[in-house]
């Protein structure tokens, strides 16, 4: 791992995985394949593999944390240990809890929390694997969860990534692009009221290149936002025919 | 960390900002004053502490000799940790560090880390084996808003202040020698955050500012001008407008702070 890079580029400016720099990973959405919970969702993007499911709204534990005038959304964001190349240890690490937080708080604007003072949504995302831009992947799959609770929601949150790698804006890095590549911009969006409730940065990048990753990144979005609806109408379309 | 603000404050705070003033009598974009001091805690390997207005941040660092991580043998480690410790707020409570502490300790990390402010391979001592470990703990001594700008220029200052302890190699141990050499450090990031009220941006918000506001958004530069950290903090959203707005604002305002500091 520590040898120098091998090109993320090649000459035909194609990426590890044969990609072109503005294409995104093959994207599977499937919602509702949890019975037990309120509302599910499983996203695979690349090599990852997320579950997403939602409870609520439902009675606040331990009750002192509900709040009188809406309900309170939590987030937890969990790494599988078999997720990743060295196992990883169950307990959160100080990565999960901050993922947690700015994963609730992407989600938190398109939900109408005032409607169910008192109580509490809880959000759990499983990372069954994870292959690079699994934030973004958590939030596409957990805001299709909360729709699939039928919590009455502004939009759909969907997110997706952006970066430099080898010199060249990215769109959706993969993992080895986010861990070898100059920069990365996870971008979250409510496309229909184009309000971006996440956005994160590290590496370096320029004030032009940052513009155009966070260009590209809310193109990626957009993109997904169709499969995404897709994913979430299927699911009762095809109850509809079953009857 | 909520804490109540009344409503008629409310009020006058977004009703203050529409008209492009706010009520500790700043502009949009004035920063409070900044008072950096360093060198306090002589225990410490390097020290600062740092004062945004009534926000006080104290970061120390410590060094200690530790083992490199296996994907990195040949590089040494940095730890940045934060303490909202209960003296500074009301809405501070003691026990292990919560979401609101890693964040912000991960954010002054990430600052520091991706605009490369320390070379990493110079803090190899043997590959493999020994490579020198740099803590900085932020300890937040006093709350009044905008933690996380305060704490990056608090562990900067700190690291700019670090002696590094002499040694040599005796077989394959380390041998400590007299005196220090300064730990070089190569870059200086600079956070920026801003605070959206009412759709309007306000640089460096303030406690109750913090309160009311939508959402948060941090950027760090180096001197170069690039962007190397950002983080959106907060239960609101930005438009994309916003945002490039906030960029351009934010490489100016750390020139300035850069400029002030002569960093």
């Amino acid at each position: 791992m520590s040898q120098k890079p091998e090109k993320l580029i090649d000459k035909k400016g194609l990426r590890l995985d044969g990609r072109k720099p503005e294409e995104l990973r093959p994207i599977k959405i499937e919602v509702g394949i949890l019975s037990n919970a309120d509302g599910s969702a499983y996203v695979q993007q690349g090599k990852n593999k997320i579950l997403a499911a939602v409870f609520g709204p439902r009675e606040m534990h331990p009750k002192h944390l509900a709040l009188p005038d809406r309900t309170v959304l939590r987030c937890r964001y969990h790494m599988a240990p078999f997720s990743v190349q060295e196992r990883k240890s169950p307990a959160p690490s100080r990565r999960d809890i901050e993922l947690s937080k700015v994963i609730r708080e992407a989600l938190e604007p398109a939900i109408f929390l005032e409607y169910y003072p008192r109580t509490g949504i809880d959000v759990f995302i499983e990372i069954l694997q994870a292959d690079g831009g699994t934030r973004g992947a958590s939030i596409i799959a957990a805001s299709l969860a909360l729709a699939d609770a039928g919590i009455p929601m502004r939009d759909l949150v969907v997110a997706c990534s952006a970066g430099k790698v080898d010199g060249t804006v990215v769109l959706d890095l993969m993992d080895t692009e986010d861990k070898k590549g100059n920069a990365d911009v996870p971008v979250a969006l409510m496309p229909n009221l184009n309000s971006i409730t996440l956005l994160q940065m590290d590496g370096i990048l320029t004030s032009e290149e940052f513009e155009k990753a966070l260009n590209l990144a809310l193109e990626g979005c957009r993109e997904i936002y169709t499969m995404q609806k897709e994913a979430l109408k299927s699911k009762y379309v095809s109850v509809e025919e079953d009857e | 960390m909520s804490s109540i603000i009344a409503r008629v404050k409310q009020k006058q705070i977004v009703d203050l900002i529409a008209k492009g003033k706010r009520l500790d009598g700043r502009g949009l974009t004035d920063y409070r004053e900044i008072k950096v001091e360093q060198g306090v805690i002589e225990r410490a390997e390097g020290s600062a502490r740092v004062l945004l207005g009534k926000t006080e941040i104290m970061a120390g660092t410590k060094i200690e000799i530790g083992k490199p991580f296996s994907d990195t043998p040949d590089e040494g480690v940095l730890t940045v940790n934060a303490e909202l410790v209960p003296l500074a707020s009301p809405t501070f409570e003691p026990g292990p560090p919560d979401e609101n502490s890693i964040e912000l300790a991960r954010v002054v990390d990430r600052g520091l880390r991706e605009s490369k402010a320390i070379d990493f391979k110079k803090l190899c001592i043997k590959p493999d084996k020994k490579v020198f470990v740099i803590f900085v703990d932020v300890y937040v001594l006093n709350h009044d808003g905008n933690l996380i700008d305060a704490s990056a220029l608090a562990a900067l200052a700190a690291l700019l202040n670090t002696k590094m302890f002499n040694y040599e190699m005796d077989e394959d141990e380390v041998k400590i020698k007299p005196g220090f050499t300064p730990l070089s450090v190569g870059k200086h990031p600079i956070a920026v955050t801003f605070a959206k009220i009412n759709d309007k941006l306000v640089v460096d918000p303030w406690f109750e500012e913090e309160q009311i506001m939508d959402a948060r958004l941090t950027m760090t530069f180096d001197e170069e001008g690039n962007v190397c950290a950002i983080q959106k903090g907060g239960s609101g959203y930005f438009t994309q407008k916003q945002i490039l707005e906030a960029s351009k604002m934010a490489v100016e305002k750390a020139e300035e702070i850069r400029k002030k500091l002569k960093w």
